[in-house]
């Protein structure tokens, strides 16, 4: 059965780290479907947090091989976690603004900037939700729509 | 400047010093210069000059399997590089310890297409156990006392370290680790007890156990360790393509090589198993077959330093992650006290009746050579006396299914990439790393063309491998599969333009025999090892003889093709 995890890997903040995390990804066929890194605050850290799917087999393999990496200091899946996504998007000055911010309202999110013809707004939520807010966000004809991946934290 | 500060060139030399490097295989160009002349100024190490980058690593690969120690090899960028790609990877897979440093372009020029430039570490990364691309010249002693740590411990594997040119001529501290110590890297060496002792338990209460014997055993120096279990517990044992040697060919426990050209009797053993007792194994494709049917009436314990080794492939019952070394240590004591080896006679026996009904067989024959025949012969000269690489095929499988090993580190072969052109240059690896043997390289017509250039390394260091080609005018491996597979549909296999190898071998000063008849390759054998120069002898073997048994890929264990007839 394909499932759905989230593994938090810290590595080495050094030189080409990225490449081998991804690289190993393309090379043994596992699937990536976020990924997002950040240096850790302090540290010579940094933390990638990759939404990814496959089997349990799959996914234990997943996680030994990252071990593997030289550079890895840990890998952290986790079922009890805290998963966070922001979305940002332009909306054309036409629509109706007020529903719009209300719309961002509900998914912890407001207009943070408005242009010449655009406005731009953002939400911050939990990836499923931030996937109804897109589909909710399409009758404001939407411009242009970025997600950021998921960063996620264990309770 | 302190006294203790030097170039990056000189750093490098200094660091094969304090690693105690005995010799480095390599080739020099433009980007590596700089190391090179420190490597003339400083003769810490001898220096083999091979006549391609690819037979450097293959021979520091084969110094590495014969002698255990860490190989050591350079080369310099861009093509230099590339040529050693298919060394590294052959390493990678069969995880030998190796450290292969190249040259690159000065930093500033990386990126913008300079003459010889190639992204060296986006390519090895995934053939090396790790790489580094040294950007800052303070950081090079560490990087290269991390290296040979890291080739070394755990899985062993090759680590690539490219060095740009300007980081060869600036000088820092040479301030170089006496410990390595990474925090990110912590290699499980300890088993866990209580697996241990479940394991132990596990094999008590068997009634038909096999132990499955790999590669790990050689890398961490425990075959004696194993013989002793063996022999302990009577528990009858197949051995990979990687752990030949771990038993003596005669021992009456050992099933012979498992897998898809292993013997009758080893494949049943692990078919009708109830316990795979496998130590330092990967369950590769060509040991496993088809894997739904592969040991289904057995549960499995596995030890293994890798824990990515563990469950990648099938489900494992009692994984142990640990040095092989220390696990038995730990394990034997317990298997005495618990363990009774007359459990087992009646599963002995079924075993026994197996060898007897399918012994390995070909039919020797009074008009041509057969392969087996050759492989045999050897076998009874050279039994204990040589150490035996091979090139990748036919003759391959011959030789690890007849030539009668008696030790570890006795077969030097290219088991995971299955490489051929390896055997020449490592059989000059492991004639340098084990000088007082005999270095023997079982090869054939196609795989010895393919680094047939290192005649010259071996002649000019006095590296005398005997070549033995097993020469049936085919690429007869994939002539075989053409047999079996394809209506006889022999697409580009027919090997029968050829050089003549007695001139060949003259004309670069080794000596060259051919051989039709049984007496001719006695004589040729005899006075090759006499004369002590690197020798070709061009065996002429029966074209069409096939490696048998043979487990069809992707097929069961237990369906394995015993004969062959037209």
């Amino acid at each position: 059965m394909v499932e759905r995890r989230v593994i938090s890997v810290i590595v080495l903040n050094e030189h080409g780290v990225l490449t081998r995390i991804t690289g190993l990804f393309a090379a043994r066929g596992y699937n990536i479907e976020t990924l997002t890194v950040a240096p850790i605050p302090g540290s010579d850290y940094s933390r990638l947090t990759i939404v990814t799917s496959g089997s349990a087999k799959v996914i234990e393999q997943i996680i030994k091989q990252l071990h593997k990496l030289i550079p890895v200091y840990k890998v952290i899946e986790h079922s009890e976690l805290v998963e966070k996504e922001m979305v940002m998007a332009k909306i054309p000055l036409e629509e109706r603004l007020a529903d719009v911010e209300a719309l961002c309202r509900a998914y912890n999110g407001n207009i943070v900037n408005i242009g010449q013809d655009s406005a731009i707004i953002m939400a911050a939520d939990e990836p499923k939700r931030i996937s109804n807010f897109i589909s909710a966000l399409k009758r404001f004809n939407p411009k242009e729509i970025v997600r950021s991946g998921v960063v996620a934290i264990e309770r | 400047m302190s006294k203790n500060s030097m170039t990056g060139a000189r750093m490098v030399v200094e660091a094969m010093k304090k690693e105690g490097v005995e010799v480095v295989f390599g080739y020099p160009g433009g980007a590596i210069m700089n190391v090179y002349d420190e490597i003339y100024k400083n003769p810490y190490f001898k220096h083999i000059l091979t006549r391609h980058e690819q037979a450097a690593v293959h021979a520091a690969d084969g110094y590495a399997r014969a002698t255990g120690k860490v190989g050591v090899a350079f080369v310099t960028s861009g093509p230099g590089f590339t040529n050693a790609v298919t060394g590294l990877a052959t390493a990678y897979m069969d995880s030998i310890p190796l450290v292969v440093i190249s040259g690159q372009v000065p930093i500033s020029m990386i990126g913008t297409d300079a003459f010889q430039e190639i992204d060296a570490v986006g390519i090895s990364r995934p053939c090396t156990k790790h790489n580094y691309l040294v950007k800052d010249v303070k950081e090079l002693p560490k990087i290269l006392a991390e290296a040979f740590y890291i080739a070394r411990s755990g899985r062993p594997g090759p680590v690539h370290i490219d060095i740009p040119k300007d980081v060869t001529v600036q000088e820092a501290e040479f301030d170089y680790p006496k410990k390595v110590k990474l925090e990110t890297y912590k290699p499980t060496i300890k088993g866990n007890a209580r697996q241990i002792k479940k394991a132990v338990e596990a094999i008590a209460e068997a009634k038909k156990p096999v132990f499955y014997l790999g590669g790990g055993i050689i890398h961490s120096n425990s075959a004696n360790l194993v013989r002793e279990l063996v022999a302990k517990t009577q528990i009858p044992a197949v051995e990979t393509l990687m752990a030949r040697g771990t038993l003596r060919y005669d021992d009456p426990l050992l099933l012979g090589m498992v897998g898809m050209h292993g013997t009758y009797a080893a494949n049943m053993a692990m078919s009708e198993a109830d316990l795979l007792i496998a130590l330092g194994p990967r369950f590769d494709d060509r040991v496993t077959g088809k894997l739904s049917e592969f040991a289904k009436y057995a549960e499995i314990i596995h030890i293994d330093i890798d824990p990515s080794s563990i469950g990648k492939l099938v489900k494992v019952h009692y994984p142990i992650v640990g040095d092989l070394k220390e696990v038995l240590k730990d394990l034997l004591p317990l298997a005495e006290k618990r363990i009774d080896p007359k459990r087992y006679e009646a599963w002995r026996e079924i075993l026994r009746r197996y060898q007897e009904l399918h012994p390995l067989k070909y039919e020797d024959s009074d008009e041509v050579l057969k392969p087996e025949w050759v492989i045999q012969r050897l076998g009874e000269k050279l039994k204990g006396k040589a150490r035996i690489s091979t090139d990748v095929g036919q003759h391959q499988m011959w030789t690890a299914q007849y030539y009668p090993f008696t030790r570890p580190r006795e077969l030097i072969t290219s088991g995971g990439l299955g490489t051929m052109g390896f055997g020449f240059p490592a059989a000059i690896g492991v004639k340098q790393g084990v000088p007082d043997e005999i270095s023997v390289n079982i090869t054939g017509d196609g795989s010895i063309l393919m680094n047939i250039q290192e005649l010259m390394t071996a002649v000019q260091y006095k590296l005398p491998v005997i070549n033995v080609i097993l020469n049936n005018n085919f690429l007869g491996m994939v002539r075989q599969w053409q047999t079996f597979f394809y209506d006889k549909r022999y697409s580009e296999t027919d090997l029968s333009m050829q050089p003549d190898f007695v001139k060949l071998a003259e004309s670069f000063g080794g000596v060259g025999y051919r051989v039709k008849t049984k007496e001719e390759f006695d004589k040729a054998l005899e006075d090759a090892i006499q004369k002590g120069v690197v020798a070709l002898i061009d065996v002429v073997v029966d074209r069409y003889e096939n490696v048998l048994p043979m487990v069809p890929a992707g097929g069961s264990l237990y369906n394995m093709l015993l004969e062959f007839k037209d």
